[in-house]
């Protein structure tokens, strides 16, 4: 900062609070609060005192209806969690109903869903990046970012038939196979991918107005962080080397090189660039998943789980009792609890099931990553200025439908 | 089964520490401070460990600072209604997480439907505060001891706990401009 | 664009048309929408006016953070009993003419989530004007849906569209005030009043009547 010599006594800078406090009510419909959550702000000027989150706005009971749908129906409300990250969400529950029944997945299903995940956490880390510019107000990357995460959607469209609701991850593999010529659209996709992500980084990374709106702004330290409980890219830009997908590999993640970027301290620009440089290894790991694409199975070996194919069902009696048990009654699941963690686009995603024996779910708990990582909200934006909330918020990623549930 | 959280810590990771599993960590635990412990069970990779709530605080500072298990970080803190019927009907599971050694553990505490107060770890971890507070508005469990116990998902007129078992999905009352 | 030149030739100095004609052409040319993201109906609410699906083609791109500039409500997404006085405020706060597009089942009809927590259908605390189905609906459907509330607006007399308070509405209670929730209210273990929603708007009561 340059420093101002010779300023009349009236302007000279105060370091001293104003001692008038206002209290203010941010939301639940501000366009920068990322969907329905109010802030109660204190302040003093514009110094923020106290932040106080008020969620509950898109409070959608889906914990209680879980208990009441059967393992199968439970992923579609899975999606409409966190729905910039749905394909994610259907991973952790499928993964924890798979555990309970003890599972055997083929390669072929886990490659696929590793590839799919990762596609999904770069199109979530792209809405991120859009809305997280627009709230700075810088607008034109956030055309950028929907341009490319469309064919992301794209590509998740002809897989699974929906853009944003896919429910593509079944309990024992996938709802069916890659449609043909996906691999070129990928391959396509991996191709100009780069480029975009340069691009991004002409747009912001250089740009002087975003550095200093983001450098230096709500710091939280490491210690701070893992007492939060942060996890994800918030934990990692605050200098601490944790990763779901290292930690506590699943689905083969652990047969696959990327590295998990870090950066020391802790403000909204270090969680900037932890994400996108997350962007750059997400693409390594699809680059490397695809030649792992061998034919094969992508359903486990389960009947009594599985829902059979079509053909087999024309030809065979027992695949169509079998659809019509799993359909009707549903299958049951040994009792017991599980908690199944994983890295989602947001931090660690984690399941908590409890199965009584039945076809449903006694208990479906979900760790979202948002809920976590907002609660640290107030200990971040204590101090800072009233127009830097909104850079907070913005660097948090929240997805209220996650918060919430 | 599925590679899935094994809870084993990775070789490359365990900072030269002899490798142990979660459940020779609670087999020391258990030796250690055995009234801590009412019972260990392990299923699908995942060690439980039961704790008298009494003791849950004590537990939790404990396995915080522990140098075998450093179990720094409060992954979840969720509760459970077993069933209307079942006595002692709510639980409360701590899922505890390593950031160094990447292990995972849970701890369970028993609740009575007639007494179903528990102390608050928010002194142990400040991420416990969202947590408690939302087992709270669901469940009706009282955290003994929390900085700001209110309910924090549903509006704070709202009658009843909406995840008990004998809560109806479709709620009390029909929905109403009046 | 050049079209200046064209009208004046083409046209006379004085046109005779209906005011409602006039007026509503205008009106529907620029309906500005409300920032009113609820949940994953949202995004693709923001995916149409992003570079691929342009809403701007219609007019109706510029979407306004205050709902004193807007038009349409475009209710993107589930309502939450929590949420639902909120959403009534925020339309109570837009100035006649106003319409509402109920995007997506949740918003429609309580879609998948048939339960304690959300509104069945938004209908119940706003007017509806467009429903769209879908879960959620593709961009394209929610052009489609600006289209025919376009139709609507054409439809519509100027009469019907005053911003007019009733006596009973200017002494009713604020509707949908927020508490202050530091806890207060809990620990005088006292609960807060029951707020009433609103009183009806007059074209509303006059669309039930």
């Amino acid at each position: 900062m340059s420093t101002v010599t010779n300023i009349p006594p009236q302007f000279e800078i105060v370091d001293r609070p104003l001692d008038t406090q206002m209290t203010i009510s941010m939301g639940p419909q501000h366009p920068s609060t990322h969907g329905v959550l109010r802030l109660e702000l204190v302040l003093d000027g514009e110094m923020v005192i106290k932040a106080t989150p008020d969620i509950g706005y898109l409070h959608t009971g889906m914990e209680k209806l879980f208990e009441y749908k059967k393992y199968q129906q439970g992923i579609v409300i899975t999606d409409r969690m966190d729905y910039l990250n749905p394909l994610g969400n259907n991973l952790a529950y499928v993964m924890a109903a798979e555990k309970l029944l003890n599972l055997e997945i083929p390669e072929r299903a886990q490659t696929i869903r590793v590839l799919m995940c990762e596609l999904q956490r770069i199109a979530s880390h792209l809405v991120w990046l859009g809305t997280h510019a627009l709230d700075i107000g810088a607008m034109t990357v956030f055309f950028y970012c929907f341009r490319e995460r469309e064919k992301i959607l794209n590509m998740i469209e002809a897989a699974s038939g929906g853009r944003l609701t896919p429910s593509y991850f079944r309990i024992g593999g996938l709802m069916m196979d890659l449609p043909s010529g996906f691999e070129r659209r990928v391959a396509q996709f991996l191709d100009n991918f780069p480029k975009a992500l340069d691009e991004f980084h002409t747009l912001l990374s250089g740009n002087k107005i975003f550095q200093k709106r983001t450098q230096g702004v709500g710091r939280i330290s490491a210690e701070d962080a893992i007492d939060w409980g942060l996890s994800g890219p918030c934990l990692r830009g605050s200098g601490v080397d944790l990763d779901i997908r290292r930690a506590n590999p699943y689905s083969s993640y652990e047969q696959y090189d990327f590295e998990v970027p870090t950066e020391p301290d802790g403000d909204v620009w270090s969680r900037y660039m932890v994400r996108m440089r997350e962007m750059g290894e997400s693409h390594k790991i699809v680059r490397q998943a695809l030649p792992r694409l061998k034919p094969g199975p992508v359903k486990a070996d389960a009947p009594k789980v599985v829902l059979p194919d079509r053909e087999a069902m024309k030809k065979h009696m027992d695949a169509l009792i079998h659809h019509f048990l799993i359909i009707t009654e549903g299958f049951d699941v040994p009792a017991g609890e599980v908690y199944h963690p994983i890295e989602a686009s947001k931090g660690e995603l984690g399941v908590y099931m409890k199965s009584d024996g039945g076809p449903k779910p006694s208990r479906v708990h979900f760790r979202g990553p948002s809920f976590v990582n907002l609660s640290a909200l107030p200990q971040m934006s204590e101090g800072e200025m009233v127009a830097d909330i909104v850079a907070v918020i913005g660097s948090l990623d929240i997805v209220l439908g996650e918060i919430d549930r | 089964m599925e590679s899935g959280v094994d809870n084993t810590p990775l070789s490359s990771q365990a900072e030269g520490d002899k490798i142990q599993t979660p459940s020779q960590l609670v087999a020391a635990f258990e030796r250690g401070h055995p009234d801590w412990v009412s019972s260990v069970v392990t299923a699908h990779g995942e060690t439980t460990v039961v704790v008298p709530r009494e003791h849950i605080v004590e537990a939790c500072t404990f396995l915080k600072a522990w140098p075998e298990g450093r179990f720094d970080f409060l992954a979840d803190l969720c509760g459970a209604d077993r069933g209307v019927e079942e006595e002692p009907r709510f639980e409360v599971n701590y899922h505890l997480f390593s950031t160094t050694k990447h292990h995972r553990i849970r701890l369970k505490v028993l609740l009575n439907e007639a007494d179903p107060h528990v102390p608050s770890v928010t002194g142990v971890w400040r991420t416990a505060n969202w947590h408690e507070r939302e087992t709270y508005d669901l469940f009706g469990v009282i955290f003994d001891g929390h900085p700001d116990l209110r309910r924090i998902l549903l509006p704070e007129d709202w009658q009843g706990h909406a995840l008990r078992k004998d809560f109806p999905l479709r709620g009390y009352e029909p929905y109403s401009l009046k | 664009m050049g079209l200046e030149n064209i009208i004046a030739e083409a046209l006379p100095e004085v046109l005779t048309t209906r005011l409602d004609s006039l007026i509503n052409w205008a009106r529907k040319s620029s309906l500005w929408p409300a920032t009113f993201g609820l949940a994953c109906c949202a995004i693709e609410m923001m995916n149409a006016t992003s570079s691929r699906n342009d809403l701007a083609r219609f007019g109706s791109e510029v979407f306004r953070a205050s709902p004193r500039q807007a038009d349409v409500m475009i209710v993107s997404g589930r309502v939450s009993r929590k949420m639902a006085p909120v959403l009534r405020r925020i339309y109570d706060q837009m100035p006649e003419p106003k319409w509402v597009i109920s995007m997506g089942a949740c918003a429609t009809s309580g879609g998948v989530f048939d339960n304690y927590a959300i509104v069945q259908g938004v209908d119940k605390v706003v007017p509806v004007d467009v429903y769209i189905p879908g879960c959620p609906p593709r961009p394209e459907m929610l052009i489609h849906a600006v289209m025919m509330l376009q139709d609507k607006v054409m439809k519509e007399s100027v009469r019907d569209r005053r911003d007019v308070l009733e006596e009973e509405a200017r002494e009713a209670v604020v509707p949908g005030t927020l508490p202050v929730t530091d806890g207060s209210t809990a620990r005088q273990n006292t609960l807060p009043e029951s707020r009433p929603y609103t009183i009806a708007s007059r074209h509303e009561r006059r669309r039930s009547s």
